[in-house]
């Protein structure tokens, strides 16, 4: 897709990463369109959330990981060495696979991020209640704030993470799997809410559910050993994919 | 299959009397220490154990104050906690948080070696380095002071609440960390706001454990703390020589008749010491519990 029809705002150009001598990531290049869901899909281990993770550079925490070439976030090269990873992480937020929600209060979990970033107790508090309402999570919530976040269910502490990461006023969302650790209502409800939040949010998402991807996403990239074989509309990739190896994959010939 | 199940039967009930011996052990110890302990009690008042403020067990009537013993054993206890607490806990973040792994794994061994030095070693280093050197710099009549004591056991605590802290620290889920930074939080942010809240019970445990070992620990204390049995004043006691419980025990039991009085206080001086230390125990297990629960969450 040329860059004239949809806007980007994340372009990734040359990307390789090797962890140690295993070179994870081959060559990625992809831009990824704004405000609207792209889903990264692919087998166990082809680097999908490798890549999630080089875009708010969580990779860094490997010590033995490497990295060349350049990944643009707003025309930036995240990897310039001027970098602050601070800055880029309040930009592109992440939510993880399993819900981890720290030990305190439900309140205390979503103003983390504004705390920590300098934020008053009143712009703290409203960044709370505003994070809590675009979660969807206000209703179940309101009446029991100072609660600790684990007697919450954990569909409900999911959405609480999704929350927490909001509050920090991000531009990106990356998910890494996020539903894998949820039952099918659960699910349902942070796929309704991915699909509101994609007016306001770039997100990427990594799933292995073959329907969540085509559900929710406007465009798929299929990732298999460290490359990426197939990008396009979502629509595209599942009623016609154009390499073999992703149709096989779609149809669950392998996987 | 009757003959494997008698077999098997039979392990079962030899391990079982193996392990019966630990309780029984347990049982025996505190029969005697506590009934020892007690026959003080048939012509020495109990009132006048625990608040008379002086230990001569040698004058007429003699006089066995559990206070002088028991404030010197807490003010040594206490300065080593002061000392031992914030070092070993920065260490322990050191450790598992801060430290390239290779950097770790050549701390590590050292930290056990000093827990296992023979306590009269500590005493002996005490004596010969550390009691000239207070002296000297703090300018004292005698550098073999409650400080010193403290110092010495602090530096024996400290292996402990190393090792226990760095557990409970390495036990935080990576899963946490993970998220704070990824919400733009610094490292430092991270340690300080997430992963020591979520590894406070462990940490707790960790200074409990060391006040246990600090508060029963006796030979080096008895080297280096000059083993005067005055109730030493808060703060400036720590300049002065204290006598603590354990050292006590340790110095007159050799020299006591067997079912004299003064056998019997120091029996009674050693129940106390027990309780104490039962006590932190049961705490430092209890804090240990409830941070097995969180974790398991």
């Amino acid at each position: 897709m040329s860059k004239n029809e949809i806007n980007t705002n994340i372009n990734i150009k040359d990307l390789n990463l090797w962890y140690g001598e295993k070179h994870a990531l081959k060559d990625i290049s992809l831009d990824i369109p704004e405000k609207s869901v792209t889903a990264l899909i692919g087998p166990s281990g082809c680097g999908k959330s490798t890549f999630l993770r080089c875009l708010n550079r969580m990779n860094d925490l490997v010590k033995s990981c490497r990295i060349g070439g350049e990944v643009l976030v707003d025309d930036e090269n995240i990897y310039d060495k001027d970098v602050d990873v601070v800055d880029l992480r309040k930009k592109v937020g992440m939510v993880f696979q399993k819900p981890n929600p720290f030990p305190m209060s439900i309140y205390d979990n979503i103003a983390y991020g504004p705390k920590i970033h300098g934020c008053s107790k009143s712009e703290t508090k409203k960044r709370v209640h505003k994070a809590l309402e675009d979660a969807a999570l206000m209703g179940e919530v309101q009446d029991r704030l100072g609660d600790p976040a684990f007697s919450l269910s954990g569909g409900q502490q999911q959405r609480l993470c999704i929350a927490r990461t909001l509050a920090v006023k991000p531009e990106i969302l990356l998910f890494d799997e996020p539903c894998s650790a949820l039952d099918p209502i659960s699910t349902s409800k942070i796929e309704d809410l991915i699909l509101e939040l994609k007016k306001d949010y770039t997100i990427v998402i990594v799933t292995h559910n073959m329907q969540q991807a085509a559900r929710i996403s406007d465009h798929t990239a299929f990732f298999l050993h460290g490359e990426i074989i197939e990008f396009g509309r979502t629509k595209h990739i599942f009623e016609d994919p154009q390499v073999k190896s992703t149709e096989d994959y779609i149809t669950g010939r392998f996987g | 299959m009757m003959h494997r199940k008698k077999k098997e039967k039979a392990i079962e009930s030899t391990l079982l009397m193996v392990s019966g011996v630990t309780v029984v052990a347990l049982f025996l110890l505190c029969f005697f220490l506590f009934r020892e302990g007690y026959l003080l009690f048939g012509d020495y008042s109990i009132i006048s154990f625990l608040t008379e403020t002086s230990w001569y067990p040698s004058s007429s009537p003699a006089k066995f104050g559990l206070l002088p013993l028991l404030t010197g054993s807490l003010i040594v206890t206490a300065g080593a906690i002061i000392l031992s607490v914030p070092l070993g806990i920065a260490s322990a973040i050191y450790i598992s948080e801060l430290a390239d792994p290779k950097v770790a794994q050549l701390i590590k061994p050292f930290v056990e070696i000093l827990a296992g030095i023979p306590s009269v070693v500590y005493g002996f280093f005490g004596l010969i380095v550390v009691v000239p050197l207070l002296q000297d710099l703090l300018d004292l009549p005698t550098g073999q002071t409650a400080l010193a004591g403290s110092i010495m056991l602090g530096m024996m605590a400290l292996p402990t609440i190393i090792s226990v802290s760095e557990d409970a620290i390495n036990s935080v889920p990576t899963a946490l960390k993970e998220g704070s930074l990824a919400l733009g939080s610094t490292k430092w942010q991270t340690i300080y706001r997430v992963v020591l809240p979520a590894a406070l019970s462990g940490i707790s445990a960790a200074v409990m454990l060391g006040i246990g070992r600090a508060i029963g620990e006796t030979m080096t204390v008895m080297m280096v703390t000059g083993n005067t049995a005055i109730i030493p004043g808060i703060p400036e006691g720590l300049f002065d020589p204290v006598r603590t419980m354990t050292a006590t025990i340790a110095l007159e039991m050799g020299e006591v008749p067997q079912g004299s009085e003064h056998f019997h206080a120091l029996f009674a001086v050693g129940a106390v010491l027990f309780l104490i230390t039962f006590i932190i125990n049961l705490i430092a297990d209890s804090v240990k519990k409830k941070y097995r629960l969180q974790e398991g969450v």
